[in-house]
C-alpha cells in the first residue's frame, strides 16, 4: 500500500538554474555552463525552463577562485541589502545581482531548484552538499541521483549535509584551473539524473510519487586547522594515511599530520569520524585542513506534485 | 675540460674479439657554492616550505658546499599565484636579462635580472657553481630532473638519485636550447637544473611530494660533498627524454576557445609510449581524436599552467646518453 495520502507535497519545479564558475578556477562547471549556453538540448526537459548562468564571469576570465572576496561566502543579508553599488567589492555586486534575477531566496519569484557546481582538490568522488535534513525534496532528489549513479554507472555519490556550507554538487579530485575529463563526465551524469527526477517529479499528473526513503548521508560536525606557529604559518602537513582518504573512518590514534621534520601528528577525538574536504587548496587560507562528519541515516517523506 | 677516448680489443674465453670503447675518467673543477630556488612559481608549495624549513634551520653550509636558499618570486608566493606580470621562469634569455628596466617593466623582469645580479651573471665565472630550482606540477609526472644541456655533472646526479630513490620514479628530460636562449633560472648557474614533482594541484601542499622533494635535494648536497672530497663516480648510461615537440589542444576556430579535454586514457599516462591511432582528446561533444605521426612519449599532460597557451602536452623521444667516469681535479 502506498502512502500517496501522507505525501508531503511540492509544487512543481519549473524553472532551474544551473550555475558554473562561482569559483572562477573550478572549471568542470565552467565548461558545462559554457558549453549549454551555446547549446542547450542536453539539459532541455519538458515542462522545465532550464538556465545555465556562470555567476562570477570576471573570475572565470582570469581563471581565479575570485577577485575581491569569495563569491560563495557573498550571499549574507548583510551583503544583499548594503548600498554603493560600484564601489562594492565586485562579488557582492555580483550576489545582489544574481539574487535579483534568481531569487530573493524564499520568494515566490525565486528559481525552484539551483544547482551550483564546484571541483574540489579533494579526493570525494561525486558530493551533494545538503543544508537541511527536513528538505524532502532535495533530499529525495538526492537519493534518487545517488541510486541511479550507482545502478548506471557503478558511480558512488556521497551525500553531505551540513548547514553552514552552501548547498550545491563537489565532483573531485581536480586541481584548480584543470578541466578532468572523468571529473567533467562525472558531473555531467550527476546533472542529467537531477534533471530526470525532477522532469519526472512534474509529471505527477499520472500519480508519480517518490516514496519514503532512508538515506545515508554524512553529517558535518567542525572543521580542523592545521598546527601552526604563533606566527600562523602551517608547521605539519595532512599525513599521507590521511592523504586522499576522504570517507574513510578516522579512529583515535590514527595519524592526522605530518611535520617537516617527520612527526607523526594523532587524531585525539573521543570516537571514529568520516573526514572529508581532506587537503582542499582553497582552504588553506579559511583555516581547514578537513572537516569531520559522522554517518546517519535520514528519512525522507514521501513527495508528490502538488 | 678535455676527454681522452681508448680503444683496445679483448680477447673472450671463447677467443672471439671483442671491441670496447672506454672514455677516460674526467675531471672537474670542485663545486663550493650551491643555490636552490623555490617558489620561482608561487603558488607550487613544495620548495617553498622546503626553503621555509631550510632557512628555519640556518642551513648555510653543508661539509664543503655553501648553500644559499633564494625565495625566487616573493610577490607570487604571497598572493599564491604562478607570477604577478609574467611568468618568472621564461625571463632568464640573455635578451631579457639585458633589456633596460623602465617605470613600466613587468616585476618579474626586474626580478629576474636581481636574480642573475645575485646568483650569476649568466654564463660567467663569477656564477654560481650549482643552481637548482624546486618546482611541482598537475601532470603525474613522478620526480623529473630537468636541464639544458647534457652538462655529465648534472646527469651523474640523476644516475645518484635514479639509484637511491624509491618513493616514486626519477626521469631526465633535456630541453637542449643554445645558453643565451635558455629562459629558466638554472641557466643562471655554471651547471643548472630543476626538479619537477608531480602529480600536486598548484596551492596544495602534499606530504608524500614534500618528503621526495626533500630527500631529492639531501641526496644532491650529499653527491656534491661526496664529489668535492675526491669519490670518482662511476660512468655508464643515462636514459633521458629530449627533442620536445608541442601539441596544443583543438580549438573553435572562431573563438580559439579549447573543445576538448585530455582523452581519460592519456590522464595520468605520462611517459607511457604514445601509438598511432592511441586516443588524445575527449571532444565535449564526445568525439575522441587520435594520436598520428611517430611514437613518442608524452610529458606535462594536462599541466594547468599550459592552458594559458593551450598547451595539451608535449612528446619527447628517449636517447640513451653516456657518461664517463667523473672526478674532482686535484690542483
Amino acid at each position: 500500500m502506498s502512502s500517496y495520502s501522507s505525501s508531503a507535497r511540492f509544487d512543481e519545479a519549473r524553472r532551474v538554474a544551473i550555475f558554473g564558475g562561482t569559483h572562477g578556477n573550478e572549471m568542470s562547471g565552467v565548461t558545462l555552463v559554457n558549453l549549454w549556453v551555446k547549446n542547450g538540448s542536453e539539459i532541455q526537459r519538458k515542462m522545465v525552463d532550464t538556465k545555465p548562468f556562470i555567476t562570477n564571469p570576471r573570475a572565470v576570465e582570469k581563471c581565479t577562485r575570485y577577485v575581491d572576496t569569495d563569491l560563495n561566502r557573498a550571499f549574507t543579508p548583510e551583503n544583499l541589502s548594503a548600498l554603493g553599488e560600484g564601489d562594492l567589492p565586485y562579488e557582492v555586486q555580483r550576489a545582489q545581482e544574481i539574487n535579483r534575477i534568481f531569487g530573493p531566496k524564499g520568494s515566490p519569484e525565486a528559481y525552484d531548484v539551483i544547482f551550483d557546481l564546484h571541483n574540489t582538490t579533494s579526493n570525494m568522488g561525486c558530493t551533494l552538499i545538503l543544508e537541511s535534513s527536513k528538505d524532502y525534496f532535495n533530499l529525495q532528489m538526492m537519493n534518487y541521483i545517488k541510486v541511479t549513479a550507482l545502478r548506471s554507472y557503478f558511480c558512488c555519490v556521497n551525500i553531505v549535509l551540513c548547514d553552514w556550507f552552501i548547498a550545491g554538487l563537489e565532483v573531485g579530485p581536480q586541481p584548480q584551473g584543470v578541466l578532468r575529463s572523468n571529473i567533467f563526465e562525472a558531473m555531467r551524469v550527476i546533472l542529467k539524473h537531477a534533471l530526470d527526477f525532477i522532469e519526472l517529479f512534474n509529471e505527477g499528473r499520472t500519480g508519480v510519487e517518490f516514496p519514503t526513503c532512508t538515506v545515508e548521508v554524512f553529517r558535518v560536525l567542525e572543521r580542523i586547522d592545521y598546527p601552526r606557529d604563533a606566527n600562523g604559518n602551517i608547521i605539519a602537513m595532512v599525513h599521507p594515511n590521511l592523504q586522499d582518504g576522504d570517507w574513510e573512518p578516522l579512529n583515535p590514534g590514527d595519524p592526522m599530520f605530518l611535520t617537516f621534520d617527520g612527526k607523526t601528528l594523532h587524531y585525539q577525538g573521543s570516537g571514529t569520524i568520516y573526514p572529508t574536504f581532506i587537503n582542499e587548496a582553497a582552504y588553506y587560507e579559511k583555516q581547514q585542513a578537513f572537516v569531520t562528519t559522522r554517518r546517519e541515516t535520514l528519512v525522507a517523506s514521501a513527495i508528490r506534485k502538488a | 675540460m678535455s676527454v681522452l677516448i681508448s680503444l683496445y680489443l679483448e680477447q673472450s674465453n671463447s677467443g672471439t674479439n671483442r671491441t670496447t670503447y672506454v672514455m677516460e675518467c674526467v675531471s672537474l673543477p670542485p663545486l663550493s657554492n650551491f643555490a636552490i630556488c623555490g617558489g620561482t612559481h608561487g603558488n607550487e608549495l613544495t620548495g617553498v616550505y622546503i626553503l621555509r624549513e631550510m632557512q628555519k634551520h640556518n642551513v648555510e653550509k653543508v661539509g664543503s658546499v655553501s648553500i644559499t636558499t633564494v625565495l625566487s618570486n616573493p610577490r607570487a608566493v604571497d598572493a599564491c599565484r604562478r607570477y604577478t606580470d609574467r611568468d618568472l621562469n621564461r625571463c632568464f634569455t640573455d635578451d631579457l636579462l639585458s633589456s633596460p628596466i623602465t617605470e613600466s617593466t613587468p616585476y618579474e623582469l626586474r626580478r629576474a635580472q636581481e636574480l642573475n645580479a645575485h646568483l650569476g651573471p649568466k654564463g660567467s665565472e663569477e656564477a654560481v657553481d650549482l643552481l637548482c630550482d624546486m618546482h611541482n606540477t598537475t601532470s603525474n609526472m613522478g620526480l623529473c630532473i630537468i636541464f639544458n644541456s647534457a652538462d655529465w655533472l648534472i646527469l651523474h646526479i640523476c644516475k645518484y638519485l635514479q639509484s637511491k630513490i624509491t618513493s616514486m620514479p626519477v626521469r631526465a628530460l633535456q630541453m637542449d636550447l643554445p645558453l643565451s636562449e635558455a629562459f629558466s633560472v638554472d641557466s643562471l648557474g655554471k651547471h643548472g637544473f630543476s626538479f619537477e614533482i608531480g602529480p600536486q594541484p598548484h596551492g596544495v601542499l602534499r606530504a608524500d611530494v614534500f618528503n621526495t622533494m626533500k630527500e631529492a635535494v639531501d641526496l644532491t648536497i650529499e653527491w656534491l660533498q661526496q664529489f668535492n672530497s675526491g669519490r670518482t663516480f662511476e660512468g655508464g648510461e643515462v636514459e633521458a627524454y629530449t627533442r620536445w615537440k608541442t601539441v596544443h589542444y583543438p580549438r573553435d576556430p572562431t573563438t580559439d576557445e579549447i573543445t576538448a579535454a585530455i582523452h581519460p586514457q592519456l590522464q595520468d599516462n605520462d611517459f607511457k609510449l604514445l601509438q598511432p591511432g592511441d586516443p588524445i582528446f575527449l571532444s565535449l561533444s564526445g568525439e575522441t581524436v587520435k594520436h598520428e605521426g611517430d611514437a613518442l612519449y608524452p610529458v606535462f599532460v594536462n599541466e594547468c599552467a599550459y592552458y594559458e597557451q593551450k598547451i595539451a602536452y608535449h612528446l619527447t623521444q628517449k636517447s640513451t646518453l653516456t657518461l664517463p667516469s667523473i672526478n674532482v681535479k686535484k690542483d
